[in-house]
């Protein structure tokens, strides 16, 4: 095994420089990784810890900035090589073969034809002998996400690593999987390899990890013994000090009509890799915006469909909008019921690339706007209405006639965002509205939104961007595993009860108050 | 051999249209090698193939005889192409179409009523749109993927006709023929214009293509199959079903190539044999592709087409060229279509590149 | 007694003979689709196998360089889709029709000088002594080589794809290109090679059916087969063993047109002539019914065209 003196460093890096158009995704950057230690990489969503790990293992390289393996200079130019140096990486999304073995996946990765000799042999020893085990002839298909997780990692190990990177290793495995895994981590350590362990899950943070290093926006912003510190000091530290004020004077709304009602909803996901949801029960009043957290992969898309009506939920009062009972109607329905969606996806599901604006306004407003009389388009109205959106909701482009292929992500996000605010809906449901967007679209889709709930309309965002959900909402729940929290205005709720309700500390969700119409 | 594609991140307007032709340029520089390999003059085959069916007076009103039952199918095919459904029946249903039409004109064959006509072109539509529904229905209710049940169907159909033309319905006074009796005055399709065989089903094929447009570009049903060929997720989002687009592309594509074999039996050819179709479901298929699934592309394209048969025809008596021919230079200019079509999305950049890389 | 044999040696010879043109077309379309590639053109490549291979048993009076020459010209025609679906990025499903309206023209157009022209059979392979037992013999040992061939290269097939590691990885680029490209593995080329075997399979079976099933050439004589195949790697779900059990009830779906009418059944000949095609159907909504079973075992890339970005 490792013949590192322990403490002696393994991994240094040091002023690492890294961008992309429009980012800064790492702003010089030092790390150092000892020999036998667990360190923790710590950030939210966009603070750079990807793009870190990715110039360690190979995928990326730096614009500036030095990599020390244990004491020497080097330049990763691959993953080849960052597995030769001694670095193994298991990645957040698996990239395993569906219809495959267990032994012919791993034997994929290997290149050495006597290197796969007695393989079977050697992966049920490896996989046994690290709590981990593997039954070689398995399909890939018929394993369980935490069972896929151990193939990455006996892969890893195979390869005799001196330095692990595990990257969000805990997002998709069950409370025992993890208890089994972080054993396995432990013992690893105990050999004298080191483990950079990328998350951004407080609890398990602290009860893992020996030290932590801390990111936010690309820099580093401390380093610490996360034993030591308390969860909030974390939250606070990767987070931000600064909460966000909501720009506009609403405490949730006067009227209590609750125009958005969802009660019981309970789905099965029809994704191999999707999330069931349970019992998610909420609602939104006229006038207000409830924001839904969560980190990505909990359920959000799930929800997202079964509201909007793509999939159809058990029963009828699943879903109410208005008081009308439209769970087991379509999207159509829905929206002539007063609802409007906006997806996560723009490309190729709130709009179609290769089509005009005027075209993609019909897709969504052709019902509410009477675009359509007698099965024929109403080609004028149509195109009035998509100008209205372009001018009211300063869309960059030259025209109704532009495809939409040809717009940047944040003008076509405030196309279908301005297409589904002017059909004035009674209920809206958007989901990540400034993903990938520019800070000045950003803000007017913010304002857009504010503005709608001012109105009276009921506004539900989803979002993994804290920032946003504290900017905008006047109440938060957290998705976590399928299952929701109950909704806290935001003014009552801390940092780190937010922090750990992402990270599922609190376990499976309470129920929403009395405010609910009873089952 | 080494070809880098670099995406051009949006589509050329100009490759759109110049795709096409540059196809057919590439599709007649072929046909000149193949001539001369087959030991003919070049040129004078180019001239027979594609310039000599256009100046005879007889033989240009031809090109819109034999260009209607293209254009016909072709609009519903591509209707249905847009939206990812693949009619590869066309050719069945197109007999299906010519066999219920003419079924119901041997049925009433002492008939001189005026409903006569209209009845068969009404029962030619069934015809077409029942043998479509059968691969609609495998698909919708049990996922059998549509090119190949349709295109199963086709060889049942054949065997269908011809069973009945050498069974019930051969003419008694053919001299045991396999045909039917030739179809009575009141079961033809009335002539347009004296002097051609330019028939009914020419002007149909017109008026097909205008509906066609209307229904493509201003119907919201034409939006839907537009949406579901192109981004199935977002056509889900607007609420369009799926279903719907696959009965409606199906029984469309049918229907119209039922409309085409009727006019065909009861047009030029007059009765029902064996061979009332020179291919026109499959040919079909490339008009459609050449014609941007776009009804009125598909109308230039039906009338190059016909050409190709007309010329091969031609060749066929002039040259002693075996008909094959056509079929060969058509499923060339497919080739070379497709091959063009990269152009729209993509700039070609050949191995030279790819050798200063390596130096660098 | 004896003649009850002679009956079901010949009845078993019909079915054998019927299967082992499906067989080899649908064994090299399987490996096709197995690297992530939808060929249609199989009827296409069939005919041209089938011209090539009669024209050249003919010219040269060997049927060695015939079966050579429809592999060659089955390869040629698979080369021709392989340029334009994998290096062009064209739509597979319309090169593919492209390549069976091509392949049925360029097949009339060469044959037109050879129809009703007779070739000399395949010889059949009298294994001495075991070709001689009643029943089993010639059955079994009595067949000619293209019927050892197509066991021989299903059996190979089945070898290569689950037993070497370059089958490992050509299975792998069928499941998933991208995750076989972050690897290293050559997504283009494998798939290259893969359809070029598949063109050559289907110009094998092709001459099978110009040498040795006919032996003559017409028109369009493979009338569907090449589809058939398609439909019967479906069947098998992509799996090689299936395949053989699939071909040969296809074979017997022969038997069954032949021995209806001897048996007297008043049934007109053209019904007969659906059975295959009515059979093909019914075979694909049955086990297109199983979603589940599909989305298994189909290649999850099939269809798919793959562009390297950079």
């Amino acid at each position: 095994m490792s013949e590192q003196a322990p403490n002696a460093t393994l991994l240094q890096l040091k002023g690492i420089v890294k961008s992309f158009p429009g980012t800064l995704a790492n702003d010089r950057v030092d790390l150092a990784v000892r020999a036998g230690e667990i360190h923790a990489l710590l950030g939210e969503n966009g603070a750079g810890k990807s793009t870190l790990v990715k110039i360690i293992y190979g995928v990326l390289r730096p614009d500036a900035g030095e990599i020390l393996w244990r004491g020497q200079p080097v330049h990763i130019a691959s993953p080849g090589h960052a597995r030769r140096l001694g670095i193994g990486m298991v990645f957040q999304h698996f990239s395993l073969f569906e219809a495959l073995t267990v032994a012919e996946n791993i034997a994929l990765g290997i290149n050495d034809p006597a290197a796969r000799k007695d393989l079977k042999q050697r992966i049920v020893e490896v996989s046994r002998s690290y709590g981990l085990p593997l039954d070689p002839d398995r399909s890939v298909h018929d394993l369980s996400v935490g069972e896929r997780q151990r193939i990455e990692i006996v892969r890893c190990l195979l390869q005799n690593p001196q330095l692990l990177i595990m990257d969000e290793p805990t997002s998709v495995l069950t409370p025992q999987e993890v208890d089994g895994l972080f054993g396995t981590l432990r013992r690893l350590s105990a050999e004298g390899r080191a483990i950079l362990y990328i998350s951004h899950k407080l609890e398990e943070i602290r009860a893992l990890c020996e030290r932590a290093t801390i990111m936010r926006l690309g820099r580093v912003v401390a380093e610490c013994d996360p034993r030591q510190e308390t969860a909030r000091r974390l939250a606070e530290l990767m987070i931000g000090n600064e909460l966000k004020v909501p720009s506009h004077a609403k405490g949730g709304s006067d009227s209590r009509r609750q125009r958005l009602v969802v009660q019981d909803l309970t789905l099965a996901s029809d994704q191999q890799f999707g999330t069931d949801l349970k019992d998610i029960s909420f609602a939104v009043a006229g006038g207000e915006i409830l924001g839904i957290g969560g980190v990505a992969g909990n359920g959000q898309n799930e929800l997202m469909a079964a509201l909007s009506g793509e999939t159809l939920a058990g029963r009828g009062d699943a879903v109410t909008i208005d008081g009308r009972p439209v769970g087991l109607l379509g999207p159509g329905p829905r929206r002539s019921a007063g609802a409007a969606f906006v997806p996560e996806e723009r490309n190729g599901h709130g709009a179609v690339r290769d089509m005009t604006l005027t075209e993609n306004a019909i897709l969504s407003a052709f019902r509410r706007m009477r675009l359509v009389r007698g099965g024929l388009i109403h080609d004028r109205q149509a195109t009035s209405f998509a100008t209205g959106v372009i001018r009211d909701f300063d869309v960059r482009t030259s025209g109704p006639r532009a495809e939409a292929r040809s717009l940047s992500g944040g003008n076509l996000q405030k196309f279908i965002v301005g297409r589904e605010i002017l059909q004035t809906p009674g209920v809206l449901v958007i989901s990540q509205p400034t993903w990938g967007v520019d800070a000045g679209a950003a803000a007017a889709i913010h304002q857009a939104l504010l503005n709608l709930a001012d109105s009276g309309t009921a506004v539900l965002v989803i979002s993994h961007d804290l920032d946003e959900i504290f900017a905008i909402c006047d109440r938060i729940a957290v998705i976590f595993h399928g299952t929701l929290s109950a909704a806290r205005p935001i003014r009552e709720v801390t940092v780190e009860e937010i922090g750990l309700l992402m990270g599922g500390a609190h376990g499976p969700a309470a129920k929403e108050p009395s405010d609910a119409h009873p089952a | 051999m080494r070809i880098r594609l670099e995406p051009r991140g949006q589509r050329s307007p100009f490759w759109v249209y110049g795709s096409p032709v540059l196809a057919l340029l590439l599709t007649l520089a072929t046909a000149a090698i193949i001539f001369t390999a087959l030991g003919k003059d070049p040129v004078a085959s180019l001239y027979t193939f594609f310039v000599a069916p256009l100046t005879s007076s007889t033989a240009a009103p031809e090109l819109f005889v034999k260009a209607a039952p293209l254009v016909l199918i072709a609009v519903g095919l591509s209707l249905g192409f847009r939206a990812n459904v693949w009619n590869i029946g066309a050719e069945g249903q197109y007999t299906l179409g010519a066999l219920a039409g003419g079924g119901l004109a041997l049925a009433f064959y002492d008939s001189t009523s005026p409903l006569l006509f209209p009845a068969m072109m009404a029962a030619g539509i069934i015809g077409g749109m029942a043998w479509a529904a059968i691969p609609a229905f495998l698909r919708t209710r049990f996922n059998a993927s549509e090119i190949l049940t349709s295109l199963m169907l086709t060889y049942v159909a054949q065997q269908l006709l011809i069973y009945l033309v050498v069974g019930p319905w051969k003419d008694p006074e053919g001299y045991g023929f396999p045909q039917s009796r030739l179809f009575q005055e009141a079961a033809t399709a009335p002539n347009l214009v004296a002097g051609t065989r330019i028939h009914l089903g020419v002007l149909v094929a017109l008026i097909v293509v205008g509906l066609g447009w209307i229904v493509m570009a201003k119907s919201l049903i034409g939006f839907q199959l537009r949406v579901v060929g192109q981004a199935p997720r977002a056509a889900r989002y607007a609420g369009f079903s799926e279903r719907r687009a696959i009965w409606f592309s199906l029984l469309l594509g049918g229907g119209l190539s039922g409309l085409a074999g009727l006019f065909e039996v009861a047009g030029p050819v007059g009765q029902l044999t064996p061979q009332i179709s020179p291919g026109y479901g499959f040919t079909g298929i490339i008009v459609a592709f050449l014609g941007r699934l776009h009804p009125v592309g598909v109308l230039f394209a039906g009338l190059i087409l016909a050409l190709t048969y007309l010329g091969g025809e031609k060749a066929q008596i002039d040259l002693g060229m075996p008909n094959a021919v056509t079929f060969i230079f058509q499923g060339i200019l497919l080739f070379y279509l497709l091959a063009c079509d990269v152009l729209i999305l993509y700039r070609v950049r050949g191995a030279h590149r790819l050798i200063m890389e390596r130096a660098a | 007694m004896s003649g009850d044999i002679a009956q079901i040696v010949a009845a078993a010879l019909t079915v054998i003979t019927a299967a082992t043109p499906l067989l080899l077309a649908a064994t090299g379309e399987l490996v096709t689709e197995k690297s992530g590639v939808l060929n249609l053109g199989v009827e296409g490549m069939m005919l041209v196998g089938a011209i090539a291979g009669f024209a050249t048993a003919i010219t040269t009076g060997s049927s060695t360089l015939g079966i050579a020459a429809g592999v060659a010209a089955g390869a040629g025609m698979a080369l021709i889709f392989a340029v334009l679906t994998l290096t062009f990025l064209a739509n597979q499903v319309a090169t593919g029709l492209a390549l069976t309206i091509f392949g049925t023209g360029l097949s009339a157009l060469i044959g037109s000088g050879y129809v009703g022209i007779a070739v000399k059979p395949l010889p059949r392979l009298a294994i001495p002594v075991l070709s001689e037992l009643p029943l089993v013999g010639p059955i079994l040992f009595g067949q000619d080589v293209l019927i050892y061939t197509s066991f021989l290269l299903l059996a190979a097939v089945a070898y290569f794809l689950y037993r070497t590691h370059a089958g490992l990885v050509l299975r792998s680029i069928g499941d998933s290109h991208e995750a076989a490209h972050a690897i290293g593995y050559r997504v283009i080329g494998v798939r290259y090679l893969a359809t070029i075997f598949g063109g050559a399979m289907s110009g094998l079976g092709g001459a099978y059916m110009s040498l040795a099933y006919s032996p003559s050439w017409s028109e369009g004589m493979t009338a569907g087969r090449g589809w058939i195949a398609l439909a019967l790697v479906v069947f098998a779900t992509w799996r090689p063993a299936r395949l053989l059990a699939g071909a040969y009830l296809f074979g017997g779906i022969n038997i069954l047109q032949l021995y209806i009418q001897a048996w007297g059944w008043e049934i007109p000949s053209q019904f007969l002539t659906m059975l295959p095609y009515l059979a093909t159907v019914l075979v694909l909504v049955l086990i297109s019914r199983d979603q589940t079973r599909i989305r298994l075992n189909a290649p999850a890339c099939l269809g798919k065209p793959f562009y390297a970005a950079g």
